[in-house]
């Protein structure tokens, strides 16, 4: 069936080059093109710059969580970067070849990323992207808020906001690490605010999330 | 004797004739009046009337009349003559006439049912009828006891009332009657316990509600009268109990004057120990006296700190008198424990909850723990030089200390300022190899060998370093004259951590330190030597104007001293870079030579404090009516520190523990986790459970542990 298979070495991610072709090549070869477009030709990446680009004609701010979940489809790895075969992947899976298609298919992949089964992959996700180096576990509180934002912002804007808030005063974590940044999820998922009232320091909630409700509940004595 | 019938037929007329007059005869025996028993052929006679009158064909067969005849015989008795006759009479008199009646109603039952045995044997068996006794059991009870129980209890139950009150009554009339109320229930108790017994508890229940407040005074539980049916003992101790004890407990036991804090107050032990055994008797009636007990010694045990706490000054507190005090109470409680409370465990339980609440206190800023290492230090110190403090004395002490550190939750804490103390007076202080090795068996005896192994090195590292130091002597024997050079070596491991400084030693010194590490050399393998000079003396020989004056002095001290052997003066930079100390501890050792009680050294500008631009001077001209002085180095003990220190150890003990509790157990919730992580750790200290949390965050982030993806409240051992 896959006539052209052992002959186009042309790349070196030949082997998925090729299951790609069988499709419709005519598809991907405009996949490939855009690509090429914000690429930067001697990485054969698409590099920051790069993404600032495409983020203007999408027209979304480099900051919106619809970046990251672009990102997340593509399960692009190093933060401000897409390899050829991510973009592939990534563009494919929302069936855009062109920078219009790309544009209206981001509510739908919106939408996708927020249904409940697919939300904590996400959130999880985001953790990891943000990590940059190689034996990194923890991301700097600074960076954290930032994320928070995007990530959770405009589904619990309460809870983020005061997190955040606490953790620029509070002085006994300079990072968090992924064990308290789900526990967050969690928290914003299973405890009412602010009244907080099913909270309970006793079970295996990280200490990070004690010490804020702790803190909350002075605020509000 | 005859009729016109049948001259052998008895008429119900005659038969009857011939029974009463047996009944008359047997009335007035049984009465007492004079008359003649009945013979033989009257007995006879008698039951054959009887018979004959039971066997004869109809119409002359009178049984059921002659049934009826007796009981009516009863029947006419009772309501005619016995009841009056009780009637009559009161208290003890009614009683006794009570039972003189029954007696006889019995004998005469006995009697009668033997004239009219006939109709036992066929008629009342066949018609189902109650048998001539019961016939005339139950005649007694419906037409006496029914009438007259009720004011016979109530003669009965003042009569109990008059022995209670101490006068003597007659028991056995007691017991007959009561007897009289068993044996009318004919089979239950029915009439007993409805007729006598229930108001008797009732009665008893208000007399000794009344009595209750009397209780203490009188020295032994009321005395359970035997007159009473054996069923009514266990109640009437209940009721007894239970309003003398039970009902007015709370009361009884916060009572002013007589409760048990009262009496705890006043050391009233020989109350304490009656209140003991009659508590002890109810089920659950010590716990609020245990309880009494332990809010006593609480109070007491508080108050001492309080006490401590304001008596402290400036920060510093009394901890010798603290301490003793605590071990006095201890002492005294524990003699109450096993005398009054017959060493019971409720109330040893009560006393170690007691101590644990007051002994984990801080005191001025001070933890227990500290306070308790501090006691022992100046203890051991003293006892050189306080003849006073004999062995034995010495050896008591130690016992009671060791047995009020298992009070404290923080064993480890203790253990580090202990070792701290202990290593400052093996080096500098005159110590007491007996003594020492004493409170470590003790302590090793009690928590283990870990806890003490490493004091125990500390201490046979003295040991050594006498047989080192001889050693030493030997080999310098002979050798280019060095110095009087004295070396003690310390295993790393046992001892605290001491800063090293590369000290720039006067070169006499040099030649010490070389000369020993040659010799150790010698005597070791691949040993490396690490001098720790901030523990070192020196011995020096002042050459003042006015006379040599001996000083004893750091080798800190020593060394700034001797680089004024070169020069007249020199710069506080200039000695800083000769010497070569850091500035905290050049300014410190200046200080003390030339700021304070001493001046060795003249400063300039002569102020109370050192600046980078001081300059200093040999100052010749002092001197002192003593001829050797010592001068001491403010220790920089850090109490600080030693905190730091044990909270660092504590982390990797929790860390060790946690690692081990996963690795045994794979999948554990975390509550489970952090109790046993605590149970685990409790014999040192307590650890504090948001440490646990951090520490287990901690080993998730270091992959030891991850949380399960289903349960988030569970952790599972990452292999």
């Amino acid at each position: 069936m896959r006539r052209s298979s052992a002959a186009s070495k042309k790349k070196s991610d030949s082997v998925t080059t090729d299951l790609f072709r069988s499709g419709s090549s005519k598809e991907m070869d405009r996949i490939d093109h855009l690509f090429n477009q914000y690429a930067n030709t001697s990485s054969n990446l698409i590099d920051p710059e790069g993404v600032e680009q495409l983020c203007s004609n999408l027209e979304v701010s480099h900051t919106d969580i619809r970046i990251l979940m672009l990102a997340w489809k593509m399960k692009a790895e190093k933060q401000g970067y897409f390899t050829q075969e991510e973009w592939r992947r990534g563009l494919k899976a929302l069936r855009a070849d062109t920078i219009n298609k790309l544009k209206k298919a981001l509510p739908e992949l919106e939408k996708e990323v927020r249904r409940q089964t697919n939300f904590a992959d996400f959130y999880a996700y985001a953790f990891r992207y943000c990590l940059t180096e190689e034996k990194q576990k923890s991301i700097d509180i600074e960076t954290i808020c930032q994320l928070l934002d995007i990530v959770m912002g405009s589904t619990f804007r309460a809870q983020v906001d005061y997190f955040v808030e606490y953790l620029k005063i509070q002085n006994d974590y300079k990072v968090i690490n992924m064990d308290q940044w789900m526990g967050f999820y969690r928290f914003c998922n299973e405890i009412s605010f602010p009244d907080m009232t099913e909270y309970n320091p006793e079970l295996a909630w990280p200490l990070v999330l004690d010490s804020f409700v702790e803190w909350i509940s002075e605020k509000q004595a | 004797m005859s009729s016109g019938q049948n001259p052998n037929i008895v008429t119900m007329e005659k038969g009857f004739d011939l029974i009463d007059a047996a009944v008359i005869k047997l009335k007035r025996i049984l009465e007492g009046k004079p008359e003649p028993d009945f013979v033989p052929g009257e007995y006879i006679g008698n039951y054959t009337t009887v018979y004959n009158m039971c066997i004869q064909k109809p119409p002359h067969d009178w049984s059921q009349q002659l049934y009826e005849k007796y009981g009516s015989i009863f029947k006419d008795y009772a309501t005619h003559t016995v009841l009056p006759s009780i009637m009559e009479k009161h208290d003890e008199y009614m009683l006794r006439e009570l039972s003189r009646r029954w007696d006889i109603n019995k004998i005469m039952v006995r009697w009668l049912s033997r004239f009219f045995f006939y109709l036992d044997r066929y008629f009342t068996v066949r018609r189902s009828f109650p048998s001539l006794t019961q016939v005339g059991m139950t005649s007694f009870r419906d037409h006496v006891y029914n009438n007259v129980h009720f004011n016979v209890k109530q003669v009965i139950i003042a009569l109990i009332h008059k022995e209670r009150e101490g006068q003597q009554i007659d028991r056995a009339l007691l017991k007959n009657v009561l007897d009289i109320f068993v044996e009318n229930g004919i089979g239950s108790m029915k009439r007993y316990e409805d007729d006598f017994e229930d108001f008797f508890l009732q009665e008893s229940a208000s007399y000794y509600s009344r009595r209750s407040s009397r209780w203490i005074q009188e020295d032994s539980c009321p005395e359970v009268a035997h007159y009473l049916h054996s069923d009514t003992e266990p109640k009437l101790v209940d009721i007894m109990q239970t309003h003398l004890l039970v009902l007015v407990a709370k009361q009884l036991l916060e009572k002013e004057n007589s409760g048990c804090s009262a009496l705890l107050r006043d050391d009233k032990t020989d109350d304490l120990s009656r209140m003991y055994r009659l508590y002890h008797a109810i089920p659950k009636g010590l716990e609020p006296v245990a309880e009494a007990f332990r809010l006593h010694v609480t109070a007491e045990g508080n108050a001492l700190i309080k006490q401590a706490e304001d008596a402290a000054t400036s920060g510093s507190v009394e901890e010798q008198v603290l301490v003793r005090k605590i071990i006095d109470l201890h002492d005294k409680y524990m003699v109450y424990v096993m005398d009054c409370f017959q060493n019971h465990t409720l109330f040893h339980k009560a006393l170690k909850e007691a101590f644990e609440v007051f002994c984990n206190k801080k005191v001025a800023g001070s933890s227990s723990a500290e306070l308790l290492a501090t006691f022992c230090d100046n203890l051991f110190r003293k006892a050189g030089n306080d003849k006073s403090n004999d062995d034995s004395t010495i050896e008591a002490t130690i016992d009671s200390v060791v047995k009020l550190l298992d009070y404290i939750s923080d064993k480890d804490l203790f253990a580090e300022f202990y070792r701290k103390k202990q290593a400052r007076r093996l080096l500098f202080g005159k110590f007491n190899d007996d003594h020492e090795r004493s409170i470590l068996t003790k302590l090793k005896g009690q928590f283990g060998g870990q806890f003490t192994s490493k004091m125990e090195g500390m201490v046979t590292d003295m040991q050594l370093a006498k047989d080192h130091q001889t050693g030493f002597e030997e080999y310098i024997n002979g050798k280019p004259k060095v110095v009087d050079f004295t070396v003690t070596v310390l295993t790393t491991g046992f001892w605290p951590s001491y800063k090293t400084s590369d000290l720039n030693l006067p070169v006499e010194m040099v030649n010490c330190i070389e000369s020993f590490k040659a010799y150790y050399a010698i005597k070791t393998n691949h040993r490396r030597l690490m001098w720790i000079y901030s523990l070192g003396t020196c011995n020096l020989n002042g050459r003042f104007d006015s006379k040599p004056i001996e000083l004893i002095v750091s080798t800190y001290q020593a060394a700034v001293l001797c680089a004024f052997n070169n020069t007249e003066r020199l710069t506080y930079q200039e000695l800083l870079e000769q010497v070569n100390l850091n500035h905290e501890d050049l300014v410190r050792v200046l200080h003390s030579l030339s700021c304070a009680k001493y001046k060795f050294l003249n400063k300039q500008p002569a102020s109370k404090t050192i600046s980078k631009t001081d300059s200093f001077e040999f100052n010749s001209k002092f001197t002192d009516k003593m001829r050797r002085i010592k001068v001491p180095l403010p220790p920089v003990d850090d109490r600080k520190k030693v905190v730091e220190d044990v909270d660092k150890d504590r982390r990797y003990a929790i860390d060790a523990s946690l690692v081990r509790i996963m690795k045994s157990r794979k999948v554990l919730p975390h509550q489970q986790l952090v109790s046993e992580c605590v149970e685990q750790l409790s014999r040192m200290f307590k650890p504090d459970i948001k440490m646990i949390k951090k520490r287990i965050e901690d080993l998730i982030t270091r992959d030891y542990l991850e949380r399960d993806t289903e349960n988030p409240n569970t952790f599972k051992y990452v292999a």
